[in-house]
């Protein structure tokens, strides 16, 4: 089965971060990626730049309204994401307790939904 | 020829759900706990995956994979040191020749026993019991378990979650009870199979497809341990699930409504089940040492073994209630016990059993009002009868049941006018 961890975290938390802390992060989330992919369970990964690069848009009665910013004013803002395969919800759960991220903010585990014409 | 890569994968996959819980099993006892087993589980089949459609299939794929699980990890450990500096004990084992040795051994069998037992540790909640059971030994999913049991997967998942945690903080032990523990232990593991095989056998509570899987998996749960542990009590429980299993397809009628014992088709019930059940029940038999399960199996022999139900043994299943009485006394084996002897010695011998059990401990339980309204029935105070019909609906959740109990109700209210109007034209008659 397919899961999106859906990465959340605190930006400040990465301001804080000393350069070498920062370096050791991203190296081992991409390491831990890695990992995943050879065993064949990531389908996809990314990191996303800080929600003061976000831009929302939604239509409503046919009109755009485009605003700076994330959907929502949160403490913590998504992140990043992995797209992963799993044989069930506690596979998936085992993958982001061990993703180094999850030491730093916290990971939402959904299940794909699958739609099709009906 | 070799097969395409699809075959392969289909291959593996099938691999998979036979053969992951011996493996994981194995890769516990090697590793010392489920974290790094079942990350080396994955590290095996992405092996396989790599190695079989070149190298093909190896003889026994589940040695092959726990091997390739254990290399994989001493691997993982040596780089690991590597970069820390520090050989840990783990790594040590692994390399050493005792690791090997277990291998070669016997202890790869006792593996899938030793992870029953921790899966159905005491010190686990009955819920989590059931749910690591059949994650862990029978390789359901997550998502299957919840189905089946009607709950939210992300609940079933953090059962699992804390099931495993409280499994490595308590310091749980991966082994086989000793003897003084054993029968302690065994009920319980016994007890998850049985309640896993009624979650399933209970199919009129309808709602999920894959409840008859899960009386499927209790089965096999059941010959696993009957292969690996024949105490009489396993066999005595596998005999009775087999037996009671073998009238599945006679259960429900072709509405969907419940049909009771005496009403269903003989000649559909599983006879080679049956006989399987026979020789296992006569193994406990020789043995001379019985428990409850043995003694409810006996009384399922009963049941099913004489081909149409007018040559039911009664005063025998009497005195097998009485023994199960001595051996695991409930309020239950009561009822079910006075419902054999209203058969042995006729209704009012039982309605006075059940009725005192109404008034006492089983107020509350629908199948006790459903008896008594049976008996009364039968006796033809019809009146009383579908009062206790109109209790049993009141307590009853499950539709089919419901449907059947609706339409005894019918029954005993248009015979209660027949009986009146008969009363009133021989009264006019005189």
């Amino acid at each position: 089965m397919k899961y999106a961890c859906l990465v959340y975290a605190e930006e400040s938390t990465f301001a804080a971060m000393s350069p070498e802390e920062g370096t050791r992060l991203t190296d081992s989330a991409i390491d831990y990626d890695a990992g995943l992919r050879a065993r064949g369970q990531l389908i996809y990964a990314q990191a996303l730049q800080a929600t003061d690069t976000a831009v929302t848009v939604r239509v409503r009665g046919g009109k755009a309204s485009i605003t700076d910013g994330p959907f929502a004013e949160t403490k913590e803002h998504l992140a990043g994401f992995m797209l992963i395969e799993a044989r069930d919800m506690n596979e998936a759960i085992d993958i982001a307790t061990r993703a180094p991220m999850a030491a730093v903010g916290s990971l939402e585990v959904r299940p794909f939904l699958d739609l099709s014409h009906s | 020829m070799e097969p395409a890569a699809g075959d392969w994968q289909r291959r593996i996959e099938t691999v998979y759900r036979q053969d992951r819980g011996r493996v994981l099993a194995s890769l516990i006892r090697l590793l010392g706990g489920f974290e790094l087993a079942e990350e080396a589980l994955h590290e095996a089949f992405a092996a396989a995956v790599e190695q079989w459609p070149a190298r093909g299939m190896p003889e026994s794929p589940w040695r092959w994979l726990v091997s390739a699980g254990r290399f994989r990890t001493i691997d993982r450990l040596r780089r690991r040191a590597r970069l820390d500096g520090v050989r840990d004990e783990l790594l040590r084992w692994l390399e050493s020749e005792s690791a090997e040795a277990g291998m070669e051994q016997g202890e790869l069998a006792d593996d899938t026993l030793r992870l029953v037992f921790v899966c159905c540790h005491p010190a686990l909640a009955p819920d989590a019991q059931v749910a690591m059971t059949l994650r862990e030994v029978c390789g359901l999913t997550t998502e299957e378990i919840a189905v089946a049991f009607l709950t939210a997967a992300p609940t079933v998942a953090q059962r699992i979650v804390r099931a495993k945690t409280r499994i490595r903080d308590a310091g749980i032990a991966y082994e086989v009870p000793g003897r003084e523990q054993l029968p302690d232990r065994l009920e319980a593991v016994l007890r998850v199979v049985y309640l896993v095989f009624n979650e399933g056998y209970a199919a009129h509570r309808g709602g999920s497809v894959l409840r008859p899987e899960l009386s499927a998996e209790a089965i096999r749960l059941g010959r696993l341990l009957a292969e690996l542990l024949p105490d009489p009590e396993v066999l005595g429980l596998l005999a009775l699930m087999l037996f009671q299993d073998s009238r599945r397809a006679t259960r429900l009628d072709a509405n969907g409504d419940a049909v009771l014992l005496p009403e269903q088709d003989r000649s559909r019930w599983d006879r080679a089940q049956i006989a399987e059940a026979e020789r296992l029940l006569r193994r406990v038999v020789e043995g001379r040492e019985y428990g409850a399960y043995g003694i409810e199996a006996a009384i399922a022999a009963e049941h099913a073994l004489p081909r149409i139900a007018a040559e039911t043994n009664w005063p025998r299943i009497v005195s097998l209630y009485d023994l199960l009485l001595v051996a695991d006394p409930s309020p239950v084996v009561e009822l079910n016990r006075a419902a054999a002897i209203a058969m042995r010695d006729g209704p009012a011998k039982g309605l006075g059993l059940i009725d005192a059990l109404i008034g006492d401990r089983l107020a509350g339980y629908a199948v006790a009002h459903e008896a008594r309204a049976e008996l009364l029935r039968r006796l033809g105070r019809f009146d009383e009868a579908a009062a206790g019909y109109r209790q049993a609906l009141v307590l009853a959740p499950e539709a089919p049941v419901r449907r059947l109990l609706q339409r005894r109700l019918a029954q005993v209210t248009s015979a209660q006018g027949a009986a009146s109007s008969a009363a009133m034209s021989s009264m006019s008659d005189s």
